[in-house]
C-alpha cells in the first residue's frame, strides 16, 4: 500500500500540471503528505512506534499502528480547534526519548499499557499536525495526507522491526533505540532552551 | 474476418468527439464527480473494504444495493431545494471506519441497511449538487461508478488471504475514521 501511495505520490510531484487546484486540494494532501517527514522529531517517533511493535509481536504489531491515527486525530481536532495543548514540542521529544528506551529494553508491557503510552504521545503529535495547516489548503486532504503518511512510517518501523527475528537483527534493533532515545534528549534540550 | 475489419475501418463515419452531440456529457460528469469527490469516494471504498471483509456474499449485496440507494436520494435530492452543509462525510467515514478497523462482525442484514443509508444520504447531496449541471445522467454515471468501485475493490479484499493483509485492510480503516474525526473539527472550524 506504502509502495502505491509512493508512486502516486511520484506522478503528483509536477505540480506545474495542476491546472486547476480551486481551493488547493492537491498542494493539501501533498502538503499533509509531506508535514510528518518534516520533523526529525516526527519521523523517529512514528518508526519507533513501529519498532517497538514488531518488537511485541502480535497483537501489539497491528494494534498500534491502527490506533494510532484513531488517537492522533483526537489530537489534531484539538490542534485545528485551538485548543491549547502546553508542552507539545516536549511531549513530542519525550515521544522519541520513551519510545527509544521501551525499543532499547525490548520492555513488555501489558498491550493495555503500551497501548495508553502510544496513544497518549498520539495527542501530541495530532496535536502538532492538526495545528500547522498551511493557508488556502484542503483540509480534508491535508489531513487524509499526513494520517496516511503518519501510517506509513509506522510500517516502515515494523518493516525494519521484523529484523528482530535475527539475534543480529535483536541488537541492531536495541542500538536503534538508543539512537532514538539519544535523539529524544536532543530535542528536548531544544525544546526547553 | 480480416476482411470484415479492414471494410469497418474503410467506411468512415463522424468521430463524435464532442460529448455535446452524443448526450453523454452529463454522464461522464457524473462519473468525475464522484472520483473528483474525497468525501464521497473514500466513503464508498470504505464501504468496499468493509464489504469484503464481510465475504462476497456481503460484497454482491453492496455492488447492487449501493447504486441504487445512491440513485433514489440523487432524485430526491434533485427535487428539493439545497440543504445547508452539514458533516454527512464525516459522519460516514467514522462509522465505515470504525467497522472496517474493528473488523467488526455486523449482521448481513444490518451491512444491507448500513450500504442503503450510505447511498441515500450521499446520494441526496449529490443530487442537490448536481440538480442544476448534470442531472439524473450524472446520477446513472455516478451509479455505474459505484458499481464498478464496489466491485472490483470488494472483490480485491475477498480474495486475500494472508492474515497480515487484513491488517492492511483495518489500518487502512483507522486512516478513514481518523480523516472523519478531522473534518468534524473542521466542520466546527469553519462554523465558528
Amino acid at each position: 500500500m506504502c509502495l502505491i501511495l509512493l508512486l502516486a505520490v511520484n506522478i503528483f510531484l509536477p505540480l506545474s500540471a495542476f491546472a486547476h487546484v480551486e481551493r488547493g486540494q492537491a498542494a493539501g494532501f501533498l502538503s499533509g503528505l509531506q508535514h510528518p517527514w518534516s520533523g526529525l522529531d516526527h519521523v523517529l517517533a512514528m518508526i519507533a512506534v513501529g519498532l517497538w511493535g514488531a518488537q511485541l509481536g502480535n497483537p501489539a504489531m497491528w494494534l498500534l499502528p491502527v490506533t494510532f491515527p484513531m488517537v492522533m486525530s483526537i489530537g489534531a481536532m484539538m490542534g485545528l480547534l485551538g485548543m491549547p495543548l502546553p508542552g507539545i514540542e516536549i511531549g513530542i521529544a519525550l515521544s522519541a526519548i520513551l519510545l527509544g528506551i521501551m525499543v532499547l529494553g525490548e520492555v513488555r508491557p501489558k498491550l493495555i499499557i503500551a497501548a495508553l503510552l502510544v496513544g497518549f504521545f498520539a495527542i501530541f503529535h495530532g496535536h502538532a499536525h492538526g495545528s500547522e495547516l498551511p493557508a488556502g489548503q484542503s483540509g480534508l486532504l491535508y489531513s487524509m495526507g499526513f494520517v496516511i503518511a503518519t501510517g506509513c512510517l509506522h510500517g516502515i518501523g515494523i518493516t525494519i522491526g521484523l529484523i528482530h527475528r535475527w539475534p543480529t537483527g535483536r541488537l541492531a534493533l536495541r542500538i536503534a533505540g538508543v539512537f532514538i532515545a539519544v535523539m529524544g534528549v536532543t530535542f528536548l534540550w531544544r525544546a526547553l532552551a | 474476418m480480416l476482411a470484415a475489419i479492414i471494410a469497418v475501418l474503410c467506411c468512415p463515419s463522424y468521430a463524435v468527439a464532442h460529448l455535446v452531440t452524443t448526450g453523454m456529457g452529463p454522464v461522464y460528469d457524473g462519473i468525475g464527480h464522484l472520483l473528483m469527490t474525497p468525501e464521497d469516494l473514500v466513503a464508498v471504498l470504505a464501504l468496499a473494504l468493509y464489504a469484503g471483509l464481510r465475504g462476497a456474499v456481503t460484497g454482491r449485496r453492496t455492488m447492487f444495493l449501493l447504486p441504487l440507494a445512491w440513485l433514489a436520494g440523487g432524485i430526491a435530492g434533485s427535487m428539493m431545494g439545497s440543504l445547508p452543509a452539514l458533516p454527512v462525510p464525516a459522519l460516514s467515514f467514522l462509522v465505515l471506519g470504525t467497522l472496517v478497523a474493528a473488523d467488526l462482525n455486523m449482521p448481513d442484514d444490518a451491512i444491507s441497511v448500513l450500504a442503503i443509508v450510505i447511498g441515500l444520504v450521499h446520494g441526496f447531496f449529490n443530487g442537490s449538487t448536481l440538480k442544476e449541471g448534470a442531472g439524473v445522467l450524472g446520477l446513472l454515471g455516478i451509479m455505474v461508478m459505484l458499481f464498478i468501485l464496489i466491485a472490483l475493490a470488494s472483490a480485491l479484499i475477498v480474495s486475500l488471504k494472508k492474515p497480515w493483509t487484513r491488517i492492511v485492510v483495518r489500518v487502512a480503516g483507522s486512516w478513514v475514521f481518523a480523516s472523519g474525526l478531522l473534518m468534524i473539527g473542521w466542520f466546527i472550524r469553519g462554523v465558528r
